[in-house]
Order: C-alpha cells, then structure tokens, then sequence
C-alpha cells in the first residue's frame, strides 16, 4: 500500500526533447516534418517551373507583365454598363463598370428568386392539390435542366420577339421588342441617390433599433419601438428626402420614333435573359430550400402551439418562421453565392459582365494572368465577405444551449 | 348496485360513410377546403384552360413533324422539322458520320455502367476500377487508330458522346481527388492541411467558367515551349479540378460523422493510416453521404454544358453551332426545346434515384 | 520482451508520466508498475485521467514527460516500437467501437490478417475458437447492430484478443451497458483473468474490483492518491479524497 509522499504540483508544458539521430527514420515526428518538406519542394518547384515557362512565353509575345496595364486605355466600348464609360476611359474603368454591371444582375436575380422560390416553397406545402402540384412541377423542371440553356434560351426567344418598329405594347408606356423592355424611368436627379442611400440608411437603423427593442422586450424594459413604428421609418425617411430635393416628378417616357423607341429606360436583352435564366433556375432550389425548412420544425411544436391557441399568423410569425429560418439561411446564402459566380454566364450571351470584360481585355492587351488574377480575386472577395457575413448572422442568431 | 354494461357483442366494423369517400370528397378536401382554395383552384383552372389548349395546338395539332425550312414558314405551329433535320448534329456533333456506331457504343457502355452502379449490393473498390477501364475502353472506341478503327481527333468529338464522356470523366477523375482531399482536409500535417484547405476554398469561391477557363488559356501558358496539350483534355481538367473541390466538402461531412471511437478501435489493434482508412473509415464515411454526392454527380451533368464556352460541341454547344443555318435559325426554340428534353430525362432519372437512396438509408440500416 | 523485464516481472512500468492537454496538465508525475499476470483496477472521479492513462500506455494519446515501458519496450516517437507495443497490448472500450459496417467475423479477422499477415483461414479458425471462449459463437456472420450491448462488447473483448496481447486494457466497459448485460460482460473478464492474463481495468463495479482485483488504484485530478491490495484498500483507505470517493460509489 502506498501514498505518494509529495503530492505533484501543476507545471507547464516541457519543452521538445532532443532527437535521437539513428531512430529518426522511425520517428512519427521526423516523417511528418520530411513529408511536409517535401511537399513544399515539389509544390514551389512546380510553381517556379510553370511561371518560367509563362515569363518565356509571355516574352516571346512582346507582353509586358504587372499591373500598370491598368491605366492604359481600354479601347472597347462597354455594352451597357452603371457608370458613365467610353473607349477611351482606362481598362481599371471598364473593371469598374463590368463588376457593377455583375453586382446589378446578381441583385436583381437574388432578389427575384427569393421572391418566387419562397412563394413555390409555400405552395409546395399547401394543402390544394393543383396548386402543390404545379409548384412540384415547377421545381422539377428548373432543376433538372442546365441553367447555361435556360439563359441561352430565354435570349434566343427575346431575339426572335419583334422589331422595335412593331414591339408589343401591353400596357401603357411599356414596350417589348427584340432590342429590350423599355420602361417609363424618372429622370436622373440627385434626389434619387438620395432617396437610395436614406432607404439603406433607414434600414440599417431600423435593424439595429429593432433587435435593441426585441432585446429589450425580452429584458421587460418597456419600449415604444415596434414593428408598423419601424416600417414607418424605413418608408418615411426617403418620402422626406424626396420632398425636401423638391419633389422632383419629371419621368422620361418612351415613345415610338422614326426607327426605334426613345426614351425612358430600358432593360437590354441581355441583361432580361440574363436576369431570367439566373433567377428562375436558383428560385426552383430556393423553394426545396424553404419548404425543407418550414418542414424542419418539429411537428410537436406546431400542435404545442396551436394546442395554446395561437393563431395562423402568429403560429408561423413567432414559431414557425424563426427557427424554419436558422435551417433555411445557410444553404440559401451557398446559392446565392452561385448566383453571382454564374453571373458569369453572362458572357455567352455578351452581357457585359466581370467575366465577358476580362475576356475582352485579355484578348485586346495579352495580359491574361494579371486579368485573370483579378477577376479570381473580385470573385473570392465576394465569395468571402458573403459567406463571413453568414456565419457571423449565424452566431449571432444560435440557439443557446448549456 | 348494478353492473356497468358491458356489451358482450363488440361493434362490427363497417366501410367508411359514402360522403367521406370517393372522388367527390377528394376533390372537396383536397381543391375546394376553405374559400381561398375554392378561388385558387378556380383561377388556376380558369388560367389553364385559357393557356394549354394553345399551347397543345401550337406543339401538336399545328406542329411540322419533317420536310425543308419552307414547310415550316407556311404552317402557324411548333417546327420540328428542325430537329428531324439537325439531330445528327445535335446528337453527334462533327463526329464522322460512318463512325457513328462507335460513339453510341460508347454511350451505352457508359450509361449502362451508371444504372450498374445504382446498385448498391455492387459498391464496392473493384466496381470503381470497373469504371476506369470502361472509360479506356470509350475513349479507345472513339479514338481510334488501333484494332482497325479510323482514328478520329478529338476536334471532331461532340454531342451527346461528348457530354456524357466529360461527365463521366470528371465523376471518375474526381471522386479519388475529392476523397483525398478531404483526408487531406483532415490531416494533422499544417502543409498538407493548408494546400488543401487552399485549394477547396480558391475553387470553390470562382465560378466554374474561370475554372475551365485557367485550365484552357492558362496551361498552355506555363507549359514549356511545343508541349501542347490537348483541348478536350484541358477542359476535362478543369472539370475533374471543379468536381473534386465540392465534393471533397461532402466527403469531409462524411468523415467527421465517424465516431473518433472507430480510429481508436482501428488504431489500438494496430492498423496503419491507410489500412483504417481503406478499410474502416472510407467505406463508413461514403455510404454516409451518398445523398448529397449523387446531387453533386447531377450537378456535373448539368455542369457539362459549360464546355461549349471554350469551344467544345457538348450537346449544347452543338445545337447552337447546328442552328446557326440561316434556313433554320428561326426555329432555334424548338431545337433547344429538344435538348430541354433531353437533359430532363437525364437528371430527372438520377434525381429521383436519389431520393430513393435517402428514403432507404433513413430507414435502414443501424449504422 | 527482454530479459530484464522477464527476470522483474514486471509487464507494464510507468515512471513519472505527465501529459499536457495543450496548457492543461492533465496526468501529474504518474508511477505505476503492473507485473505479469497481475490484475489492476483504476477508479476515480470523472476527469481524474483515468482513460488517459490507460491510453497512453498503448499509444492512443502521447505522453510528454516520463517513461512508459511496456514488456520491455519502451514507447517513444519510434514507430517500430509503437507498432510492437500495440500488437502486446488488447483495449476494450467503453463505447465497444466495432465496426458497423463488417461482420462479427470479419470484425475479428481485419486484425490479424491486415497487421500479422495471418492467412485468412487461420484466422478463421481462431475467430470461431475465440466466439466460443466468450460464449457467443452462433453471432459469427452477423453485424453488430444486430447485437445486444452486451454481446457486442464480448465481440469487442474477442476482437483485442484475436491479437494475442500480453496485457489486456478495459477502458470502463460496461458503463454503457444496460444493468442486465453488466453480468454477462464481467464473467467473461473474470474468466479471461482466471486464465491469467495480465489487466488493467478503468471502473466504477466495485464487485468485481473485490473479487478479481490484485491491486486498486485510486486516481483524482491527475494524479495516483492511493495504491493498496483490495481489503486494504476498501477497508481502510489511507487518504480523505479516497475516502469521500469510496462513500459517493458505495453508497447506493
């Protein structure tokens, strides 16, 4: 029998011992440390043989190489774009315009099929035959074929529409011919940024002030703060900006003239089929994406609540909807994701997207690694802000458990 | 005082009531339950019967079934005439047209060992070696140049061949690197850990066109002088890269569903890292994620299309070429309408396959 | 094995083992020695490093500081040793830790055909032989999810014994059985110690502790607070901690 007659303190960690040199081919450490080395040798001497080869090739082709590209001037229109572009603006200009004319599509496309894929998924689950039925049958067909044919097919139907001269005229002053939708636009005016950036700016407001009240509810400190108090804010603060800018009122209209229609905005093809085929196929996913979430709460939880009494509207508001949400945001964030990566596709069509311009400047300047290293690099920012974006709404909205 | 009653004679069953039976009250309950479903099922039935005689009478009743772009013109319906007239090259792209037996040789032996390995009671690592010398044997058959065969570049590949060829390729080529990936993923080596997180994530964050696009403009480029690789390869590449990256995510999921337990066990008997890996890990970690690896497999098919960007003539790429016919062009909806068809009925079959396998694998098994 | 430690008899020698958990000083100064044949229960509270102890000894986790010497060998970096080390030593886990994917037989065969290059009749022919020993021989083609707990775990003890070792590890193994298969689980031990095998046991039954038991260790916080032959130990535990140890486990 025995007790250990000083009890051990805590110490820290030791240092690594020594290595004995004639075991060190059976030892688990000295392997990994080779292994690696290894690697490395071969991964940088792959790297420095293949950039060899591109200097020498590059050479031989009178191309420079680094970015001072950037300033040279472009030389190629670009077909539509945000900002005001013309040949002679830099290629740094034309990235510009092309990465805000992906942003514009991929808005827009995210946007729409949030809109009608959360309305198929509810379908889905409805409890009307027909209408789950074609909602079933909607989503089968836009996933099951490839979206590159689905945008190569809305614009060769918008190709075959009419000539401007005989565009088709639904209602009022909107026109759709082979050359766009062309659409009664406000004109420019600084009170429409303006009006922007109070809506974004109300917003953002609104949700920091609304999650501050909910916050503060759940804490019993009584708040005035509520929802239609928000709403108001959200649709209040540009109306305000807009009177104070002068009520600006002047719309431009399109018309029909001698050979094409002037006036107002309009959408180009491009951008239609575009926006068609990016939206329509993602909205098929993004409805298995919410029915598979509002399916996802349990069943018990449901009657538990109906079992209170809550009514239908608060049934989904208070239970459902939350914890349907914390399923449905990751994988509808991986989509949205693909959305702008296959905004790219834009170029089969020649929307002028960040893809189709860095085509067109690698053909015109020779750059082709330093071009298609920014366009990597535009896209992994993207990809990157979006998903770090997710994970911190995901932390921030966890259940948490002991 | 008394006794509770009890029947000695128990209740007969009976057959349910007419009203709650029938097509009548299915139809009650199933389109007319509540007033909002009354006026949905009137709306969708009024806008139905406004659209689909229309539409039946354009793609049927009216439609031109064959003869010249003439024939079209004058009839006021759909023009698949169009299709009578291309489908050798929507189906087959330039491939010579006398060779033509070998590439649709080449397509069943693929499409059969797809079926083939639906199979689960075939899973297993010789069914994989199955797949790689069958795809030998199709790219033998379409090359060409031995056993008698004309030889065939593969310049002139294209069609349904073609697209099922790049499928295949990238699914065979890039499950192994998927699968070593993510072990790689895994790894305790921060190197090798690095390179493939590195890699995983760079080609998961690009759009597959950048992909196939470094794998066609910028090979050749670090290539050194006169080595040129082939342009179908190159894009194979680029595929099999861009299949590997994502499904190395799902294999990762897959293995972190192994219990640490299963290493111990595996490790305490005195398994090397490949021995468990091969035998313990590996087969419980992929049965796992069969689910959402064949959704990745659907997705390739799908992804196939994006060759006929770097000028392939997959079966898209080859409608677009075929119905550049100015005879023809106008029809061009109706051609794509085809390969709609044809891409449906491909994933369509695979998608449903695939919910069957979830179905099986919820209830099944204990593992 | 070598002839020093043939003529100590000891089989299993631990001296001043420490392990760090990154900053976390998980097993302080640990000595122990284990002879041939001799039958060592551990127990303690949850956390005191119980199942790490155990796992260092065949290499599951890595000790820092001190020397484990098992039958001679001494566990270091070396692979060769490490193989060497865990063809010796069996381990039984608490969680069984089959594989669910393979047969009972198949379970037991992957050893010694994979490590030894047995051929596979042979091992065949000892996984039946061993079915037997623990009673359970009619489950040879059968998955382990078909199995009860228990007979899963006799599997389990089949499976590390299939390699012949030396020294027979139980990490807590029956902590995850229900109370009716606790018995059947403990007989096949008694019995594999009735044949001599040398054992160190992680547990919480006390029982069997008393019956099997040549020498109880008690283990708090990381560190050994007591050692002591089994009456003694049960009887008249030296240090308070066992004490108020010994109280919480018997008192039910």
């Amino acid at each position: 029998m025995s007790v250990p007659a000083v009890r051990a303190r805590r110490r820290a960690p030791p240092h690594r011992p020594p290595v004995k040199l004639q075991d060190l081919w059976h030892s688990a450490s000295f392997r990994a440390i080779a292994l690696q080395g290894l690697v490395i040798v071969l991964v940088i001497g792959a790297g420095a043989f293949m950039i060899d080869n591109a200097m020498v090739a590059l050479a031989k082709r009178g191309i420079s190489t680094g970015f001072a590209f950037l300033n040279k001037e472009a030389g190629f229109p670009v077909g539509e774009s945000l900002i005001p572009f013309n040949s002679e603006d830099t290629y740094l200009l034309a990235y510009a315009a092309a990465i805000l004319n992906t942003l514009k599509v991929a808005a827009f496309a995210v946007v729409l099929a949030t809109l009608i894929g959360t309305l198929i998924g509810i379908a889905r689950l409805s409890d009307n035959w027909i209408v789950a039925r074609l909602a079933a049958a909607y989503v089968e067909l836009f996933r099951n074929t490839p979206q590159l044919l689905q945008i190569v097919f809305w614009y060769t139907l918008i190709t075959l529409l009419p000539h401007p001269r005989q565009a088709w005229n639904p209602i009022g002053d909107v026109f759709l011919s082979k050359r766009g939708l062309a659409l009664p636009w406000p004109e420019a005016h600084p009170a429409w940024w303006w009006m922007f950036a109070a809506v974004t700016g109300a917003l953002v407001v609104a949700v920091w002030l609304g999650r501050r009240a909910a916050h503060q509810r759940r804490m019993g400190i009584r708040t005035r703060i509520s929802g239609p108090w928000l709403a108001s804010l959200v649709v209040g603060a540009p109306i305000v900006v807009w009177l104070i800018a002068g009520a600006p009122t002047a719309t431009s209209v399109p018309a029909m003239s001698t050979f094409n229609i002037r006036g107002g905005a309009t959408l180009s093809p491009e951008f239609i089929a575009l926006l068609l085929g990016l939206s329509l196929y993602i909205a098929a996913f993004i409805a298995e994406i919410v029915r598979a979430g509002i399916q996802s709460v349990p069943r018990g939880q449901i009657e538990a609540a109906r079992a209170i009494g809550l009514s239908r509207s608060h049934l989904y508001r208070k239970v459902i909807l939350p914890q349907a949400l914390r399923v449905m945001v990751p994988p509808a964030t991986a989509q949205y994701v693909s959305t702008i990566k296959n905004s790219s596709l834009g170029v089969v069509i020649g929307y002028p997207e960040l893809f189709n311009v860095s085509n067109t400047i690698i053909t015109i300047s020779g750059n082709t690694i330093e071009a298609i290293v920014i366009m990597m690099a535009v896209y992994l920012t993207i990809s990157f802000t979006i998903a770090a974006l997710m994970n911190w709404y995901n932390h921030t909205i966890r259940i948490r458990e002991r | 005082m008394t006794d509770a009653v009890t029947s000695t004679l128990s209740v007969p069953r009976r057959p349910a009531p007419h009203h709650a039976t029938g097509p009548l009250h299915w139809m009650h309950f199933h389109l007319f339950n509540g007033t909002h479903n009354i006026v949905l099922t009137l709306l969708i039935g009024w806008a139905l019967i406004m659209v689909v005689p229309d539409v039946l009478t354009w793609a049927v009743l009216d439609a031109v079934w064959s003869g010249p772009g003439s024939a079209c013109r004058s009839a006021s319906g759909a023009c698949w005439a169009i299709v009578a007239e291309k489908y050798r090259l929507i189906l087959f792209g330039t491939y010579p047209f006398e060779e033509h037996w070998r590439a649709t040789i080449a397509m069943v032996i693929i499409i059969a060992l797809t079926i083939f390995s639906a199979f689960e009671r075939f899973w297993s690592y010789r069914l994989f070696a199955t797949w790689i010398v069958a795809l030998g044997i199709v790219l033998t058959l379409m090359f060409g140049g031995v056993f008698g065969l004309v030889p065939v570049g593969t310049y002139q590949w294209g069609g349904l061949p073609l697209t099922l060829l790049i499928f295949f390729g990238a699914v065979v080529g890039g499950l192994p690197a998927a699968v070593l990936l993510a072990l790689g993923r895994r790894s305790e080596l921060p190197v090798i850990k690095a390179l493939c997180v590195g890699t995983i994530e760079i080609v998961r964050g690009v759009p597959l066109i950048t992909v196939l696009f470094m794998a066609s403009l910028m090979l050749p480029l670090f290539m050194p002088e006169g080595v040129t690789i082939d342009k179908l390869l190159r894009a194979q590449l680029g595929m099999i890269v861009f299949f590997a990256a994502y499904a190395a995510e799902i294999v990762r999921g897959g293995l972190q569903a192994i219990p640490y337990g299963q290493t111990e066990a595996a490790n305490a008997i005195g398994l090397t890292y490949w021995q468990r890996t091969r035998r313990i890990i590996l087969p419980q970690a992929l049965r796992i994620v069969i689910p959402p690896l064949v959704n990745d497999i659907i997705r390739a098919f799908k992804n196939t299309t994006f060759v006929s960007i770097v000028g392939l003539f997959d079966v898209l790429g080859a409608t677009s070429a075929a119905i550049q016919d100015p005879e023809w062009i106008r029809y061009a909806p109706e051609a794509y309408l085809f390969i709609f068809a044809l891409y449906f009925v491909f994933c369509f079959s695979m998608s449903k396959y695939s919910e069957s396998v979830e179905r099986k694998l919820s209830t099944g098994r204990n593992f | 094995m070598n002839q020093e430690s043939e003529k100590s008899g000891s089989m299993i020698e631990l001296r001043d083992v420490n392990k760090w958990f990154g900053d976390f000083h998980v097993l302080r100064d640990i000595n122990l020695m284990v002879r041939r044949g001799e039958r060592v229960v551990v127990c303690g509270p949850s956390g005191s490093g119980k199942s790490t102890m155990i796992r260092c000894i065949n290499r599951l986790e890595v000790h820092q500081e001190g020397i484990i010497i098992v039958d001679g060998t001494e566990l270091t970096d070396d692979l060769r040793k490490v193989e060497l080390v865990r063809q010796e030593v069996g381990m039984v886990f608490q969680n069984f830790n089959l594989f669910p994917h393979m047969t009972v037989m198949e379970n037991l065969m992957v050893g010694p055909t994979l490590v030894k290059g047995m051929p596979a009749r042979e091992a065949e022919e000892q996984a039946l032989a061993l079915l037997a020993r623990v009673r359970i021989p009619e489950q040879a083609r059968k998955f382990p999810g078909q199995l009860s707990g228990g007979q899963q775990q006799r599997v389990a003890i089949a499976r590390a014994l299939m390699m012949k070792p030396k020294v027979m590890l139980f990490d807590e193994p029956t902590s995850a059985l229900d109370p009716e298969m606790i018995s059947e689980v403990l007989d096949t031990m008694v019995e594999l110690a009735a044949d001599g095998m040398t054992m160190i046991v992680v547990t919480h039954e006390m029982g069997f502790a008393r019956e099997v038991a040549d020498l109880m260790v008690f283990m708090d916080d990381g560190e050994i607070i007591e050692t002591a032959a089994p009456d003694a130990f049960f009887a008249n535990p030296k240090s308070e901690r066992t004490k108020l140890f010994l109280s919480q486990i018997l008192s039910h």
